[in-house]
């Protein structure tokens, strides 16, 4: 009786909606949500997967690291564009703070506070985080900025058209646009010299070897020891960016 | 790259040393200006056509060429703030899909080929038609070439028309909350920026392009009244007053309660965009887009809500409270935009902003953009004029024609 009740087409009808719900339902477990939120993809196991270590203890701010990326890269030397750069932290016995990057800390810094009022001053250098989960990978209108097989971000300045929403996007103001080319530019962790079994060019100058950056999928490789022996913290990790670049003895003031 | 160096000096406080210059300026507060426009028009026209608002017909067709004129120019500020204009074919042919923005090229398409001029089209075709009979030479030839060779005037394919008219429009309302929503949402989903990652941003886009949608389509029929030196219907100034009225009220409500939430909250920004407002955006954010955009406005139209002064009174208010929320909603579009780059992502001090004469990204320029859209709005309404199209007639449109003598100021005076 039931039966006769049920047209063929509502029958028809809910068969499909059913074959429908149980393959979006089977597509979640498989995929589940990572392909709309994030930008990235998982690591590839088979290739390194670079991580940078940057230990604040060691850095004394001589501005190496920003002047080698500006020359190795050709980026421009105005002080409005920066691939790398370091700032310097002073807490002072009042409980304020003072941060300046003059030029980018390519010059060295002269400390303006006297020494009587300083609490505690430090160096942090700072450069693309390469994240894992990209927010300027995800608003990349063309995908012109994207994520290399070794988790490096890189940017096609062949194919960016110069919308700058990237720029908006990164939490870390890692990016500007060229002046010349009119495009994005950022650090690329010196894919060119990587690439050649070289080092980058930063981590190369560094004279206290404050930097280090290493390979994630080899257990063997430096980085794991030294994520090991320090507790190591990332910049704005409510941001959920999945930033590669860990920072030894961060003090909660930087940002 | 001087004006780097005069803003260098201007900096407050510690900024990244890449954010010196701000990368979204004015063409970037005229996209979702612009956009607004034609969102709002258009809802206040679906009103009419699928809510049965009869009252605000006389509004209808400016409203629809007002949005068709604004939207052919949204695009342009756009693309021409691009690093490389010419690549922005990309956005279409290798659009990167987890990109918020990489949709704005497919749901601009669709507005504007799809809802617009579709709706424009069956709307005008039998117009059309007639006035290719009509009219001479180069008119003549633009309409034939309009009709694109769909001459048939039967009652049959003329109700046809009226059909799929109203069933683009029922499809256009959620595409014109789509249009601005979405614009709303490549703001509110930028979460590195706190002054712009709020969820209600798409909804705040939303209601602020209703409210200036309304107020140019309010100004706009004024303006065509006395072009034309005909009596303007009151009936439907009131109605549109109304409306604006309405949803003025709860944008305020919804920007307020954004702010609350923000101030109660007290996150990590908080110090920093207390600063912001307090400071940078003093003047554009209370005095511009919350006095005289909106509290100015409400009051106005709220009185209106409850005594009705005559004509004489309510016509020149109606025409100042359309201006100041035009406005005002402009200095909300700058407020957020400009505002959100004005401090540093370190929430540590500030850079500046400029906006200088000449160039592209320059006054003039952004003055020719917001002047373009009224110059094709008027070739469109000498090509289609509302108020000579064949409304009466073998169709069922009685139904709108109840008061007629009033239609487009049809009694002159």
């Amino acid at each position: 009786m039931g039966n006769e009740r049920i047209s063929t087409d509502r029958r028809d009808f809910l068969r499909k909606s059913a074959v429908l719900a149980g393959t979006l339902l089977a597509s979640s477990t498989t995929q589940p949500f990572t392909a709309l939120l994030f930008a990235a993809n998982e690591p590839d196991k088979t290739k390194p997967w670079y991580a940078i270590g940057i230990d604040i203890e060691k850095c004394i701010g001589c501005g190496m690291c920003a002047k080698a990326c500006k020359l190795e890269n050709e980026v421009p030397q105005e002080p409005f564009f920066y691939r790398s750069w370091v700032e310097q932290y002073t807490l002072k016995n009042d409980g304020t703070l003072s941060v300046q990057s003059p030029n980018g800390g390519i010059d060295g810094f002269t400390q303006t506070v006297p020494e009587s009022e300083i609490f505690k001053t430090f160096f942090v250098p700072k450069m693309c985080n390469h994240c894992a989960k990209s927010p300027c990978v995800q608003v990349c209108p063309v995908g012109a900025t994207y994520e290399s097989p070794e988790g490096v971000v890189l940017v096609d300045e062949k194919y960016c058209i110069g919308c700058r929403y990237c720029i908006q996007a990164c939490p870390y103001g890692c990016r500007y646009l060229h002046p010349v080319k009119q495009t994005v530019d950022k650090c690329t962790l010196c894919y060119h010299r990587l690439k050649k079994g070289m080092t980058p060019a930063c981590f190369e100058v560094c004279p206290t070897g404050a930097r280090i950056y290493g390979d994630l999928n080899n257990k063997e490789d430096k980085i794991h020891q030294f994520l090991k022996v320090h507790n190591c913290q990332v910049l704005k990790p409510q941001l959920n960016t999945g930033s590669k670049l860990f920072y030894n003895g961060l003090s909660a003031e930087v940002r | 790259m001087e004006h780097l160096y005069e803003m260098l000096s201007k900096v407050d406080g510690y900024i990244y040393p890449n954010e010196i210059e701000l990368h979204w300026g004015i063409l970037i507060v005229l996209y979702p200006y612009i956009t607004g426009l034609v969102a709002g028009a258009f809802i206040l026209a679906s009103l009419e056509r699928v809510f049965k608002v009869t009252v605000l017909r006389p509004t209808y067709h400016l409203a629809l060429l007002t949005a068709l004129s604004f939207l052919i120019v949204a695009i342009l500020p756009l693309v021409s703030h691009l690093g490389h204009p010419f690549r922005a074919y990309e956005i279409m042919t290798t659009p990167h899909l987890q990109s918020a923005m990489a949709i704005f090229g497919f749901v601009y398409l669709w507005y504007l080929m799809v809802v617009l001029l579709l709706e424009i089209w069956f709307d005008y075709r039998r117009d059309l038609v007639i006035w290719a009979s009509q009219s001479k030479g180069f008119k003549k030839k633009i309409y034939q070439i309009l009709t694109l060779g769909v001459n048939d005037l039967s009652p049959k394919t003329l109700s046809w028309d009226e059909k799929l008219g109203y069933f683009i429009t029922v499809i256009g309302i959620p595409s014109a909350f789509l249009l601005h929503g979405y614009v709303g949402f490549i703001f509110g989903s930028i979460k590195a920026n706190p002054w712009w990652s709020t969820v209600l941003m798409p909804v705040i886009f939303l209601l602020s392009a209703m409210v200036s949608g309304i107020a140019l389509v309010m100004f706009l029929y004024m303006m065509v009244i006395r072009f034309r030196k005909v009596k303007i219907d009151m009936l439907c100034l009131d109605e549109i007053g109304k409306y604006l009225f309405y949803v003025l009220v709860l944008d305020f409500t919804m920007e307020s309660l954004d702010q609350v939430h923000r101030i109660y909250e007290a996150e990590e920004s908080f110090e920093i965009l207390h600063m912001l407002v307090n400071g940078k955006l003093n003047i554009t954010l209370f005095v511009f887009q919350g006095l005289m955009g909106t509290i100015i406005p409400i009051i106005l139209l709220g009185i209106f809500r409850i005594y009705k002064p005559s004509e004489k009174i309510r016509r020149p208010v109606y025409l100042i409270t359309s201006l100041l929320v035009l406005f005002g909603v402009f200095f909300m579009r700058w407020n957020v935009v400009i505002g959100g780059q004005l401090f540093s992502k370190s929430f540590l001090g500030f850079t500046s902003f400029k906006l200088g004469m000449i160039g592209a990204e320059g006054f003039l320029m952004a003055a020719v953009w917001l002047i373009l859209p009224f110059l094709i709005l008027s070739v469109f309404l000498w090509l289609f004029p509302p108020w000579k199209k064949h409304e009466e007639g073998e169709l069922g449109l009685k139904s709108h024609l109840s008061n007629k003598e009033n239609y487009y100021g049809n009694g002159e005076n």
